[in-house]
């Protein structure tokens, strides 16, 4: 009863807090920014450990964020192992193939405005379909180590890098090509100097869909068949043998390790288009 | 209308690709057909073979290419195996009155509708009433926003069997339940964000217009702020439903569903019958078209009585 009544305490304490900072007149400073949200998710978890203690709920069930995070302390060459079979070897090779291969489709493409017409509706419609259903099939064709896994995120990555290019390559405007071929500027030159970079917000914006395309499609593959390792491996057999805080720990590093790709890709981003209204505002 | 003739060349130059890939991929199986057939293969034995490339195999046994495209378990079927087997476990059994039997697609497509369906409206809830919170209170504008950003960069399929596993702990026996809340998990985000763009749209000067009428905060929002988010709100549905069909899919994936479309995928894996697998991913592939184009339609009529221009 204690537990449940500290929590809720402290989530309203917590929550009126916030309401505090965020009416304050630092609101607008970065370190509100930070602590506000930080806060607030910290709050979910008090709520978290609170319930499942004070509920009694058993560990099989859902365990508390202190269990998670004493089994993540005492696992951390399972969770490295699996972590490096499914995020650098599967997800991000295939991240980094598919990603390259749109990009370059999408430049080869580009050349035809007939093909580009043809390839875009096409290429959106895809890009919503459910992709991660051909797991299966391409453990099937390419054997239970990473390189399955690898192909499912080159296909999920693909479509959505391929539609962002090809529209962020019409993104600059005829002025703007004109003005190139005053230079007498050849297609290359106008390539390099003003379209790829007037289509980078576009590219980023594929890119940064397809993150968390990549490690989901990295984890489902291994849902069907993979070595004796990875997190998606140790999540099913988890699960059936509940080893349920383990589990939860590998749902942590997974989330830890979305959280931080995406954050790589927007970091990146930041850097290259740098001179784009939606950085600078 | 001017795009029909560059994407029927596009779709018309894949499906030729397609095809002339079921050859290289089917070819070792044809072999190994032929030879226990009786028929002369180049090299002979399945296992002399594994170490011979693809296309050399292709040239010395030519004659034997053709029948790769009419295995019975394919590893590439080919596009009218996929159709005929679509129509058999779909139109046929309809003509025979057993469309809703559990043997046909139509049966598992509804299970799969019905979950995204149940998804989609949580999570388009969820995502307008977040977005109004958002867009009304500063301190659910700092502490919500940045949580919305992350949590779809947890991949949602390592927390898809916890989810099953907790709603069976708490007694909920349906199964479309767990399906229906990771379909609203990926469906809420695309909401949210449009959301907030849509009842942030009216510019002050309207937003003032409105005061000196004298109108409270209930009925700008109802004249003036919601009206406005209706293009970003349908905009964002199309994504939300496309994005909920897909949580479905993965929601049964893993999780040992027996009904859906996601299980015949699995099912059929297990089985090793690739046509089915095949099969269940196409008719995902023109739900997800037909789902998309009622919105698509529903957009164009609701903002035409708005008087939007298209």
């Amino acid at each position: 009863m204690i537990w449940l009544i500290g929590a809720l305490v402290f989530w309203i304490a917590a929550w009126a807090f916030n309401v505090w900072l965020a009416n304050s007149k630092a609101a607008d400073s970065i370190i509100l920014r930070v602590t506000v949200p930080v806060l607030f998710g910290l709050t979910l978890l008090v709520l978290w450990e609170g319930l499942v203690r004070g509920l009694g709920i058993s560990q099989v069930i859902l365990p508390a964020p202190s269990q998670i995070g004493s089994t993540i302390a005492s696992s951390t060459n399972i969770l490295w192992v699996d972590f490096n079979q499914t995020v650098i070897k599967g997800a991000l090779r295939g991240f980094v193939i598919g990603a390259l291969a749109a990009f370059l489709t999408a430049i080869v493409i580009d050349r035809s405005s007939f093909l580009t017409r043809g390839l875009l509706p096409i290429g959106n419609f895809v890009a919503a379909l459910p992709i991660v259903g051909i797991a299966p099939i391409l453990v099937n064709w390419f054997g239970f180590d990473w390189q399955s896994k690898a192909a499912v995120v080159v296909v999920m990555v693909f479509f959505p890098v391929l539609v962002n290019t090809v529209q962020g390559l019409r993104e600059s405007d005829k002025m703007q090509r004109d003005l190139m071929r005053t230079y007498a500027a050849g297609y290359l030159q106008t390539l390099f100097k003003l379209r790829l970079p007037a289509a980078m917000p576009f590219v980023f914006n594929g890119l940064k869909i397809a993150t968390t395309l990549a490690l989901i499609g990295a984890i489902v593959a291994e849902y069907f068949g993979s070595p004796t390792r990875g997190m998606g491996f140790r999540i099913s057999t988890g699960v059936g043998s509940l080893d349920i805080d383990l589990v939860w720990a590998e749902i942590a590093v997974a989330a830890l390790a979305g959280t931080l790709f995406y954050g790589l890709v927007a970091w990146l981003e930041k850097r290259v288009t740098f001179w784009h209204p939606s950085q600078t505002g | 209308m001017r795009n029909v003739v560059p994407v029927l060349t596009v779709l018309a130059m894949l499906v030729a690709f397609w095809w002339a890939a079921v050859a290289p991929m089917n070819m070792r199986a044809a072999l190994d057909i032929a030879e226990r057939g009786g028929h002369t293969v180049v090299p002979a034995g399945s296992v002399e073979r594994r170490s011979v490339p693809v296309l050399r195999l292709m040239l010395d046994n030519h004659q034997h290419i053709a029948s790769g495209y009419s295995l019975k378990r394919p590893r590439l079927p080919t596009p009218t195996q996929v159709g005929a087997e679509l129509w058999k476990t779909t139109g046929a059994m309809a003509m025979k009155g057993r469309a809703f039997s559990k043997r046909s697609l139509i049966y598992h497509g509804w299970i799969t509708l019905q979950s995204t369906l149940w998804g989609f409206l949580l999570g388009t809830t969820l995502g307008i009433l977040g977005a109004i919170a958002i867009v009304y209170s500063r301190v659910a504008n700092m502490s919500l926003m940045p949580w919305a950003v992350i949590s779809q960069t947890i991949p949602i399929v390592a927390l898809a069997p916890m989810i099953i596993v907790l709603s069976n702990q708490l007694g909920i026996q349906e199964r479309g339940v767990p399906k229906a809340i990771i379909a609203a998990y990926l469906c809420y985000f695309p909401v949210l964000v449009s959301m907030v763009k849509g009842l942030r749209s009216p510019a002050a000067s309207e937003l003032d217009l409105l005061k000196t009428y004298g109108a409270g905060g209930l009925q700008s929002f109802f004249k003036l702020r919601l009206p406005s988010s209706v293009p970003f709100l349908f905009t964002s549905l199309k994504v939300g439903i496309a994005a909920a069909l897909v949580g479905t899919i993965v929601g049964e994936l893993p999780t040992g569903a027996i009904s859906g479309l996601g299980a015949r995928i699995l099912i059929g894996d297990q089985f090793g019958t690739p046509l089915a697998i095949w099969s269940a991913l196409f008719a995902a592939a023109i739900l997800a078209g037909v789902l998309v184009t009622l919105l698509d339609i529903m957009q164009r009529i609701t903002l035409h009585r708005m008087g939007f221009r298209a």
